[in-house]
């Protein structure tokens, strides 16, 4: 080969992928050993994708087409625990079924990574997106990201990578459902032997399953030190969020794209903020808060690149002193003392701080009903009339 | 066996809404199948309840005016156990597909055989994922290339009969999407029989599975009662279970009744015999109540539930 035609092999690609298939390539660049597949929409094509890579050569690992989530889950621990990389994805009651071994995955520590493009869940069954089967994920000890474009669940992937293995806690990375994880977008990819030794594999950890060692992982344990472990998993996650920044700032520098753990948008002067999460709602945010203005009321935007753990100072800092917010969330935290699980926290956030700013719960995008920007402009004109401290359920027919 | 009367016709158990499968999908069959069963058994709508997994063929229920839960996947069974436990009048039908009952759901096909539970179940065995388009599924031949297999697949399928008949199943037969008239006979022996029944279906998909395809399974079927064989012999059923062709090479497949044997009590007669009566006999005093109350809609209401109550 010449050096030319080795420099533009070596040059970064741009293609058009669906955020699915990005994710198939972030799981490529990193060179994983073994991947858990089971189909489930909307995660399929991601499955789909790697197995192409496989059958192509691409990449080496170990597909494992098991018979359920619920083990697709399992044989990633088992693989994690035997020290392999690992991926697998899914989505909705895929999710739903993975549940106790989520808990198993971060109880143990196992640098597992997953992509979740969000799906609504059953009854009645709906293949449509929304956040659902991501909040109720939310005490399982996972850190989860969730990306607003296709380029960001490829880099976020990547990254993902990066923090679990650092930290030893299993990282998920989710995004709409349908919205993203089907529809097309330029993706810069990375060169992958840049990417790889961004990513050097680590066995230096101490749970891992080696004849050298011998240990016996997530056995019994009594009143006395159970407490203890559990413990280590909040500490180990909370203090996770510095390295997600590190991790964020580190891959910025090498590869030239970061997002931080929260986005903003012309908050500088803001009165009222909408906090939103995904990629269509962050998309008719941004979109709403040009109209507000136009309208004549000084609109801001903040968007949730980190959900667990829960990035309070930040959203703190953007939310102390402004007038009003409102929280955007598309799942309904059922019986809660308000309607949104994203927004529960965030009052929470804000209040443990020892800031009243009112807010908004603002429930839309279920079971992916058509979530408009004109819907968002009147989330603004809504906080700017005065309302506050309850929950509103938009789209909603009735 | 029910007597048998033909009072009803198999589109008194359809609905205006057509379905929505592929054309020529092996699941107009099965409907097509298990409305004729229906309607020669002369059962009336409300004392069928049907319950599905996930999957192209679990919409099933959609399609049939009967009652139905459409579930989640894999648990087929364990609602169709409940129902039939709670209200042991009701014919209760169990319909998914292979990835349903014979992957994410395999356990509950075993314990529903070693309970012989009062269900029917209807498997509608495409060899592939329909509903996602096209991965492999448990039952997939190993070596066919599928979009989670393009390398070919390495797995050896699952063989649901003998599965089935190891686990005590007290009624296994499989039929063929392709031959109707076969199978609905097939379904209404199911439908009377004591006790728990597998009926699996070879339903091809003519989407995603360019292998197993009507043409391929009429290359291969046999009739088990044309061949003489003896439902009531277990071993040989067995046997029969075990005839299935590989990818590579050719082989006969059997359909028809393989086992069945009526001297077994049903688990919802155990459970009857151990609690004095199901749940829904307890309903008695409710309804006594309603009859004495004068109400004319309750009156009403009860006369249209009388075939499902005690």
């Amino acid at each position: 080969m010449t050096v030319a035609l080795e420099a533009r092999a070596k040059a970064k690609q741009t293609l058009a992928l669906t955020s699915n298939y990005a994710a198939a390539y972030a799981a490529k660049a990193a060179d994983v050993d073994v991947i858990a597949v089971y189909p489930i929409t909307p995660q399929t094509t991601i499955v789909e994708k790697i197995s192409e890579f496989v059958d192509e050569g691409e990449l080496r690992a170990q597909l494992i087409h098991v018979e359920s989530e619920h083990s697709a889950m399992s044989a990633v621990v088992g693989a994690a625990a035997a020290g392999a990389r690992t991926f697998t994805a899914t989505s909705s009651q895929g999710l739903e079924l993975m549940h106790e071994v989520l808990h198993i995955a971060s109880g143990l520590r196992l640098p597992i990574v997953m992509a979740v493009p969000a799906r609504a869940l059953s009854a009645p069954i709906s293949i449509h997106g929304d956040y659902s089967d991501v909040m109720n994920t939310r005490d399982t000890g996972w850190i989860t990201l969730i990306a607003a474009s296709a380029q960001e669940v490829y880099d976020s992937i990547i990254q993902a990578y990066r923090i679990a293995e650092s930290v030893l806690l299993p990282v998920m990375v989710a995004y709409d459902g349908f919205l993203m994880s089907h529809t097309t977008e330029a993706v810069e990819l990375n060169d992958e032997e840049e990417v790889r030794k961004w990513l050097p594999r680590r066995l230096d950890r101490p749970n891992l399953l080696t004849p050298e060692k011998p240990i016996t992982m997530g056995a019994f344990a009594m009143p006395d030190y159970y407490y203890e472990i559990k413990y280590q998993v909040q500490e180990a996650l909370l203090g996770s969020l510095d390295k997600v920044v590190e991790a964020d700032r580190e891959y910025g520098k090498a590869f030239g794209r970061s997002y931080g753990i929260v986005q903003s948008y012309r908050l500088e002067d803001a009165d009222y903020i909408v906090v939103a999460y995904g990629g269509a709602s962050w998309g008719n945010a941004r979109e709403a808060v040009d109209e507000a203005r136009r309208r004549g009321i000084k609109a801001g935007a903040l968007r949730l690149r980190v959900w667990r753990p829960y990035p309070a100072e930040e959203v703190a800092k953007a939310l102390a002193g402004v007038k009003a917010f409102a929280v955007v969330d598309r799942a309904i935290a059922f019986g809660a003392p308000a309607g949104g699980p994203v927004y529960i926290d965030t009052v929470t956030a804000l209040r443990m701080r020892g800031i009243d700013t009112p807010g908004l719960s603002v429930i839309h995008g279920i079971g992916q009903r058509s979530m408009f920007v004109e819907d968002f402009v009147k989330v603004f004109e809504m906080l700017k009339d005065g309302e506050r401290n309850k929950t509103v359920y938009m789209g909603l027919k009735l | 066996m029910v007597q048998i009367k033909v009072s009803k016709k198999p589109m008194d158990f359809a609905v205006a809404r057509a379905p929505i499968w592929c054309p020529g999908c092996g699941d107009y069959g099965i409907l097509e199948a298990l409305r004729r069963a229906l309607a020669e058994l002369g059962l009336p709508n409300e004392q069928v309840a049907i319950v599905s997994g996930i999957g192209c063929s679990s919409q099933l229920p959609h399609f049939m005016k009967t009652y139905g839960i459409h579930g989640i996947h894999g648990r087929v069974l364990p609602v169709a156990t409940g129902i039939k436990l709670a209200n042991p009048k009701l014919v209760v039908i169990g319909v998914g597909g292979d990835g349903d009952g014979y992957g994410i759901g395999l356990n509950h096909l075993i314990h529903a055989a070693r309970r012989n539970i009062g269900v029917t179940y209807i498997v509608s065995n495409n060899q592939v994922y329909g509903l996602t388009t096209g991965q492999m599924s448990p039952t997939t031949l190993k070596g066919v290339k599928t979009k989670t297999t393009p390398y070919g697949s390495i797995d050896t399928p699952v063989n649901p009969l003998a599965l089935a008949l190891s686990a005590g199943a007290t009624f296994v037969a499989r039929g063929f999407s392709g031959d109707v008239p076969h199978l609905a006979s097939i379904i209404k022996e199911a439908l009377t029989h004591r006790g728990f029944a597998l009926v699996d279906v070879l339903s091809p998909c003519v989407t995603f599975n360019r292998v197993n395809t009507y043409d391929w399974f009429r290359a291969r079927i046999y009739k088990l009662d044309s061949a003489g064989h003896d439902p009531s012999n277990y071993e040989e059923a067995y046997k029969r279970a075990l005839e299935w062709p590989t990818l590579d090479q050719y082989g006969k497949i059997p359909i028809g009744v393989f086992y069945k044997r009526e001297d077994l009590p049903a688990y919802e007669e155990e459970v009857s015999r151990l609690i004095g009566g199901a749940p829904i006999e307890r309903a008695d005093e409710w309804i006594r109540r309603i009859a004495e109350s004068g109400d004319k809609a309750a009156k009403e209401v009860l006369e249209a539930l009388a075939p499902i109550l005690p």
